[in-house]
């Protein structure tokens, strides 16, 4: 969990002019007439009774947001929440029904097609859950595949994909065929052939669902490390909290096709939107997600000569320099005090968890 | 808002419960009143109004027929359509004949063909060798050998470049077809599949009339129509496995952004390799056993010695060449399906490659010497003449005649029996009542099985039946064909049954129906013949031998998969072995049982035809005169239309009788972009 504090939260409002992505007002409707639906009442209709009546599916629901430069930007949302169907439409691997999709400043939505293939070899690559590797095929090859289609010749591709395997910790298995490879190996390569292209944007759906908990660790901290070093932006698809929470700079919450919330881990855990949201981070150890800011009180008076802590420390990296000293520790913004932080504000997160049903 | 409690899971919704049916009367006790009834009119009316037509006799749209394929041949060099068909024909028949005069025929002014049998055999067992190994490199050499040695060396050659044109061209049109039936939307999809579903009911014999007349006899008609019959398999198989593609693939690799050519060359073709391969060893396999009946179009190869023995009731004659094919068959067979499975283990990087190429060039070394001289010594050129053919046609005769004299009362008894107990009743039931009683109780029954989907083309194909005058025929052929299925039908429940219950009966009959499955039909005819004569009862057990394999196996998958787990509840309940199979096996396999009895129908009447010359008379009979007497060609165009529409008529019963069913029709299916989004 030491990853946590290692790569920093960006603010909750993106600058709009150099965001990575941006979408706005995004909607796709399943089924023939979709396009009729919207901006009809019919539009506002819960998913079944718009099922009922017209036969259509809303997909995605009125969805915008924007994602920094080498953000994280994790979809979170329960299955059949429509957040394949969302990333699907960033790509136009399925087509919007409506909306504006904007990848470093172009429009993706108005792309003519050889734009948009222009677009997916160059830009924005993803990597799939069922990994969609091709059998026939060596790793080297399926890495090399999105070089291949774009023509590089066969030395020069072979070098990067080579590269590139190397980068994902696959040396040796540049030969093997995709059935000869675990279920983790194999989604290493997907990932490589994700980079492969160089994108500037990464898009992966729910790349680890498939995996087992051990093998889904590694790969998480897999994409922290490549984070680090590649400083690619990514959105990520889970439908798991805690991936959400471990990965994500700020996280889109998504029910039913519409954004509940968007925020970075402690906002979305210290502020839940809904009922709905705060139902399922209840599980989720509070300690180690909200950071002091959630818990420290206003200093009545004196703030006194406590030790110094910051505010986006984590509680639980905080609590023992708290618990040690006897009275208030001073919370401080960079140089300004915004906050004290006692004993009782730490023992109140802390043993409120454990009272919660394991 | 109120605190969500379970998330809202749109798949999770149960559907409403089906509305429970009234209990009724079950389907075949409708049908059973239907023929009840049926036989207390036949029994006051049969003999009036059967719409017999004599031997030579014509009507009126059948004399019309003939005139039409009269006029046709009058206009052979004005009418651009003709000239066209023509042309195509000569251009199949240009490259049959060069194959010909290269490896079967003297290519003059030389006394023998350009490759001698020696080098054709070095070549064929190279190709072996370099597609799937030397195991079947062996196979193929003593195929090769065993052609020259029983004397038929140019007949089996020219049979192969009759399969290997038709498939050749069949590839070639069939494969961009496949690309479509795999790639485009629904409708396309299902326009392709209403044609060949077409094509695939139409029994072989049926496309030879109007070919002949567009192609004109010979190498063209044959490889004409044995082009159609074996384009349907491909087009369908190697689509399906397009199709089959997983759509993950598809999606992660366009999203790396691939052009849809580029999709289909780098992902979807070699994903598909190996269904598309099974697509063309079905295809091949169909084209052999066309090329064989062609020989009733004059096409050349091992068919002709077959028939000419046929015609003249020598089984003997019959049987060297009959063989003959039956190992070509099994050599075709093995060696697609060999390369099929090597093919897709060099795709998975599991052969190596390089071994396999030195291998390869080092055979072909003796390759080129055989090559050469078989142009330059008799021997090698033209296979030494010997005396094998003849002896064992001569063994078989004799070994027909003791047969015949010891179990002639056996088999004599069998075939009265049949004939006496189902044929002959149910051949008078269908063919002596009135035609309209007929025509009424075979609505009635269709209504009965299929409900209101199988009386509409049950009702048209009957109209076309009496429009085209040869209802009484019909008739006769249809007693055949359901005498055959019912028949087929106890094979098939018997045998299906025991192979899916016992594991060992299983493992030793599925090699013997493989390899009948592989059989041309028109061999099965010549041991029949030996057995029973010409007769109708001949072509009947020769159909129910050539149907069975298929409905066996049919069945016999179709009960195994049965899930074990129901199976196993029942038996825990204490049901004995008979109930088990007829009250949870078979009723939970019906969907397989009445394919079984679909596919069983249109083999039975493929083969009442094909047995048309050999005693079974009626429609077959019609269309082989057909071929060999001009004024005659109307009433042979005749039946062949009745055929095919009988056989519609069958199938779309059958169809909608399997539709209906509630447990094949199975309503909690996902639809399909469900099952493969996450
Ligand atoms: N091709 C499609 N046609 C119709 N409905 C679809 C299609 N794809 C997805 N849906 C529906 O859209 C909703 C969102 O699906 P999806 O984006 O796959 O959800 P998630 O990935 O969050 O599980 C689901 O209710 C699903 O049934
Ligand atoms: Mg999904």
């Amino acid at each position: 969990m030491t990853t946590m504090t290692d790569h920093e939260p960006q603010g909750t409002s993106v600058p709009a002019t150099d965001a990575a992505l941006a979408v706005h007002n995004l909607w796709k409707i399943f089924g023939k007439g979709g396009d009729k639906i919207l901006g009809t009442p019919d539009a506002e209709l819960p998913r079944p009774e718009l099922k009922e009546k017209t036969g259509c599916v809303v997909g995605v629901k009125d969805v915008s947001f924007e994602v920094a430069q080498g953000e994280v930007f994790v979809v979170m949302g329960l299955s059949g929440s429509g957040k394949s169907t969302l990333v699907r439409c960033l790509t136009r691997l399925i087509e919007p029904t409506a909306g504006e999709v904007i990848v470093d400043g172009e429009d993706v939505t108005k792309a003519n097609e050889s734009r948009l293939r222009e677009l997916r070899r160059n830009h924005a690559s993803m990597v799939f859950q069922h990994f969609g590797l091709l059998p026939h095929r060596q790793v080297i090859d399926n890495v090399g595949y999105g070089l291949e289609i774009r023509g590089v010749p066969k030395k020069e591709r072979r070098a990067k994909a080579a590269e590139v395997v190397d980068l994902v910790g696959l040396s040796g298995y540049e030969f093997s065929y995709p059935d000869q490879l675990s279920g983790g190996m194999q989604q290493r390569v997907g990932l490589a052939r994700a980079l492969a292209g160089d994108p500037k944007l990464l898009l992966f759906d729910e790349p680890f669902s498939a995996l087992d908990p051990l093998i889904r660790r590694d790969m998480q901290n897999e994409v922290i490390r490549l984070h680090h070093e590649l400083r690619k932006t990514m959105v990520f698809i889970t439908h798991d909290l805690a991936e959400a929470l471990k990965l994500g700079d700020r996280i889109l919450i998504m029910r039913d096709g519409e954004v509940v919330q968007v925020g970075t881990p402690d906002q979305i855990i210290g502020a839940p939107a809904d009922e709905y949201v705060r139902d399922f981070t209840s599980e989720v150890p509070r300690s180690h997600v909200l950071t002091l800011k959630w818990v420290m009180h206003e200093p009545n008076g004196d703030a006194g000569d406590g030790p110094v802590l910051q505010a986006d420390q984590i509680v639980k990296d905080a609590a023992r320099v708290v618990l040690d000293h006897h009275g208030p520790c001073r919370v401080m913004d960079g140089d300004k005090l915004v906050g004290v932080v006692d004993d009782e504000d730490i023992l109140r997160v802390v043993v409120a968890e454990e009272e919660a049903p394991a | 808002m109120t605190t969500v409690v379970a998330p809202p899971r749109a798949e999770a919704k149960e559907p409403p419960p089906p509305p429970a049916e009234p209990r009724h009367l079950p389907r075949w006790a409708w049908a059973l009143i239907v023929i009840g009834v049926w036989i207390v009119v036949w029994a006051f009316t049969k003999g009036q109004d059967t719409l017999t037509l004599g031997a030579r006799e014509h009507t009126q749209l059948q004399n019309d027929l003939t005139e039409f394929r009269n006029a046709v041949l009058a206009s052979r060099d004005t009418n651009p359509f003709i000239q066209f068909t023509y042309q195509l024909g000569e251009w199949f028949k240009e490259a049959v004949e060069w194959c010909q005069r290269m490896i079967s025929i003297p290519d003059f002014p030389r006394p023998v063909p350009q490759i001698g049998w020696l080098g054709v055999t070095a070549v064929a067992v190279w190709i072996g060798l370099a597609v799937a190994g030397w195991r079947i490199a062996l196979l193929v050499a003593a195929s090769f050998v065993s052609f020259g040695l029983f004397g038929y060396w140019s007949d089996s050659m020219d049979l192969l470049i009759v399969t290997f044109v038709s498939v050749s061209v069949a590839v070639l049109i069939g494969m961009p077809l496949a690309v479509l039936l795999g790639t485009t939307s629904r409708l396309g999809n299902s326009i392709i599949n209403t044609i060949l579903d077409i094509f695939q009911t139409m029994p072989t014999f049926v496309y030879l009339l109007p070919i002949v007349l567009f192609f004109g006899i010979g190498a063209s008609a044959a490889v004409v129509c044995t082009l159609i019959y074996a384009l349907p398999p491909l087009i369908r198989i190697a689509g399906h496995g397009i199709r089959s593609v997983p759509s993950t693939t598809i999606e992660a690799t366009d999203s790396a952004g691939q052009t849809s050519w580029q999709r289909l060359r780098k992902v979807q073709l070699p994903m598909a390799r190996k269904t598309i391969v099974v697509g063309l060893n079905q295809t091949i396999m169909a084209a052999l056993s066309m090329a064989t009946i062609a020989a009733y179009v004059d096409g050349p190869g091992l068919g002709q010695p077959v028939l000419q023995s046929l015609f003249k009731n020598d089984v003997g004659g019959a049987f060297v060449p009959g063989m003959l094919i039956v190992v070509m068959a099994v050599m075709l067979d093995r060696t697609t399906t060999a390369a099929s499975e090597a093919s897709e283990k060099a795709a998975r990087g599991r052969i190596n490659m390089r071994q396999r190429r030195i291998v390869l060039a080092v055979a072909a070394v003796p390759v080129l010497v055989a090559l050469w001289m078989s142009r330059f010594y008799t021997w090698a050129a033209a296979f030494p003449e010997n005396n094998l053919g003849p002896s064992v046609a001569d063994a078989v005769n004799s070994f027909t005649e003791w047969f015949v004299d010891a179990f002639g009362g056996a088999t004599e008894w069998f075939k009265n029996v049949i004939t006496e107990a189902l044929i002959n009743p149910m051949q008078s039931l269908l063919a002596e009542s009135p035609w309209y009683v007929t025509a009424t109780a075979i609505m009635a029954l269709a209504l009965v099985l299929g409900g209101l989907r199988a009386l509409m083309p049950t009702v048209i194909c009957l109209i076309g039946i009496y429009i085209f005058g040869l209802w009484h025929d019909a008739m006769i052929t249809l007693t055949m064909t359901m005498v055959g299925t019912v028949l087929v039908m106890v094979m098939a429940l018997v045998f299906g049954v025991w192979m899916a219950r016992r594991k060992s009966v299983d493992l030793l009959l599925r090699p013997l129906l493989d390899a009948g499955q592989t059989i041309p039909p028109f061999v099965y005819l010549i041991p029949m013949l030996a057995l029973f004569g010409p007769t109708r009862f001949t072509a009947i057990v020769a159909g129910v031998i050539y149907a069975a394999p298929v409905a066996i196996k049919l069945v016999a998958d179709g009960v195994a998969g049965v899930s074990s787990s129901t199976v196993e509840a029942s038996r825990s309940t204490g049901a004995t072995t008979w109930q088990e199979i007829t009250k949870v096996q078979l009723p939970m396999s019906k969907g397989s049982i009445v394919l079984a009895a679909n596919q069983g129908l249109l083999f039975m009447l493929s083969m009442a035809v094909i047995g048309g010359m050999v005693g079974a008379g009626a429609l077959g009979y019609d269309v082989v005169l057909g071929f060999s007497r001009s004024e005659e060609w109307g009433k042979g165009a005749a039946a062949g239309i009745t055929i095919v529409l009988i056989g519609i008529m069958l199938d779309r019963i059958a169809r909608a009788a399997a539709n209906q069913d509630p447990i094949t029709h199975n309503p909690t299916r996902r639809p399909w972009w469900r099952s493969s989004m996450g």
